[in-house]
């Protein structure tokens, strides 16, 4: 059996990773097939991570991240979960073609996915003019007028790398300010070819074969208006990836998972979750880093304590998984008990 | 194998008049969920060499090929038969998913 296994290779689950291989607990990281190094791989210039000072590419960070630990031992899986069964002192963890891994912990990193508009037409127009990822598709828009939906960094960032290829940009936001930092609102406001269509939201995509207009509506007013375009690039948020362990761990309101306190012990004894998936605030590669180290220390001072436990077993041989059993779920009744007290606050 | 490179030139010939399936992965260098993507494709690719031939196009290098089948998200994936586009899958998946959704020329 394994000490820990870590699902996700964003900030968080490298981050993760280095620390417990470093502490020797040779942990296995599970990155997903085709996701793997996490939303960064489909960023390009991040500037506000330390110790870059000229700024590094998203993938190279991650890549970076990557062998940063596997050089002290941790075992990287390009495949993806597809089942978790966390309950009790030995955690199962399915695999696309990896097979079953069994381990004494588990940390969920695992990020959180674009989030869509819910339009009707999404989904039949998607690769026809909409898209999620600006450095993937923003070429094929080389002198066309589109636009970007959304207010935060990511939205300014597409919105600002867009103007490389379209002719104009247009960014759609709900309201009358922005959530983006002040350097890329300011980087937005001086670009000529962004303009700024404020209080407004997209309600229609139209287009047979592909996007040839949106239809939005005013806010504040309710008037609707028809906006021609070539390509609609969405970057309105994310939502945390929580559909592994749906009736497993306690969620917060925001839908993530929940946490006891500072920490990242979930409502399960042995299962730590860090980076976007506990947190809906802050969301930067470096806070998502941060909570990955709590939850490796976290993990590690699980062991130890379960470690600890059982040498102190003194009961005969066959009362031994018993006992072991016992010592678990008092930890465990621990943890959950903080955890859904977190819960409940949050709620 | 991995799946091999067909250019605007070769196009007609590898693709278009194939007698089998083909399935052309639109893809460029600068695209990570390609680049991810690509080593699935070639074991697909290897493991069904018999019903389905897959090809790549270098959008970058091939871009009036995107235009012609109005690219615009990649990785793009297109089943062509008999010259014609039979089914067309947008975005990087899992092996199992790309399995799935090709089951009709993997059978």
């Amino acid at each position: 059996m394994r000490n820990v296994i870590i699902i996700g290779s964003g900030p968080a689950g490298y981050t993760a990773a280095i620390y417990a291989a470093r502490a020797n607990l040779k942990p296995v990281l599970i990155a997903s097939s085709v996701e793997a190094g996490g939303e960064l791989m489909n960023t390009t210039e991040v500037e506000n991570f330390p110790g870059f000072p000229q700024g590094i590419q998203g993938p190279d960070l991650m890549f970076k991240m990557q062998e940063q630990a596997e050089r002290f031992g941790t075992e990287v899986i390009l495949d993806d979960v597809t089942e978790v069964s966390l309950d009790g002192p030995v955690k199962t963890v399915t695999t696309g073609y990896s097979g079953t891994l069994e381990a004494r912990s588990v940390i969920f990193a695992t990020g959180s996915a674009y989030r869509k508009l819910g339009l009707a037409d999404e989904e039949r127009l998607s690769g026809r003019g909409i898209s999620w990822c600006a450095t993937c598709d923003g070429f094929f828009f080389k002198e066309k007028t589109i636009a970007v939906v959304g207010g935060g960094d990511s939205a300014m960032e597409e919105a600002t790398f867009l103007t490389r290829f379209a002719s104009k940009v247009y960014v759609i936001h709900r309201k009358d300010s922005l959530r983006a930092s002040k350097i890329m609102q300011e980087r937005a406001f001086q670009n000529e070819k962004i303009e700024f269509l404020w209080n407004n939201e997209v309600v229609g995509i139209n287009g047979d074969n592909a996007v040839e207009s949106v239809t939005l509506r005013n806010t504040v007013d309710g008037s609707e208006q028809v906006l021609p375009l070539g390509g609609l690039f969405v970057a309105i948020g994310n939502d945390p990836r929580v559909h592994l362990v749906h009736q497993q761990l306690e969620l917060t309101s925001d839908g993530v998972i929940a946490v006891d306190g500072r920490s990242s012990r979930t409502s399960l004894a042995g299962v730590f979750a860090a980076g976007d998936v506990i947190d809906p605030h802050y969301r930067q590669a470096i806070t998502a880093a941060a909570s990955g180290t709590v939850a490796a220390l976290d993990m590690e001072s699980y062991l130890a304590e379960l470690e600890q436990a059982e040498a102190h077993l003194d009961a005969p041989a066959d009362h031994e998984a018993e006992a072991e059993a016992e010592a678990v779920e008092s930890a465990s009744a621990r943890a959950a008990a903080s955890a859904s007290e977190a819960a409940t606050v949050g709620a | 194998m991995s799946a091999r490179a067909v250019t605007e030139q070769s196009f007609n010939q590898e693709v278009l008049q194939s007698d089998k399936p083909v399935l052309v992965d639109f893809w460029a260098a600068w695209c990570g969920p390609c680049r991810m993507v690509s080593p699935i494709l070639d074991q697909i690719a290897s493991e069904n060499t018999d019903k389905l031939d897959i090809v790549k196009v270098n959008v970058d290098e091939n871009p009036q090929l995107a235009v012609d089948y109005q690219i615009t998200s990649i990785p793009a994936l297109k089943v062509f038969k008999g010259g014609e586009v039979v089914q067309s899958i947008v975005g990087a998946k899992p092996k199992a998913a790309l399995e799935a959704d090709l089951a009709a020329f993997l059978a």
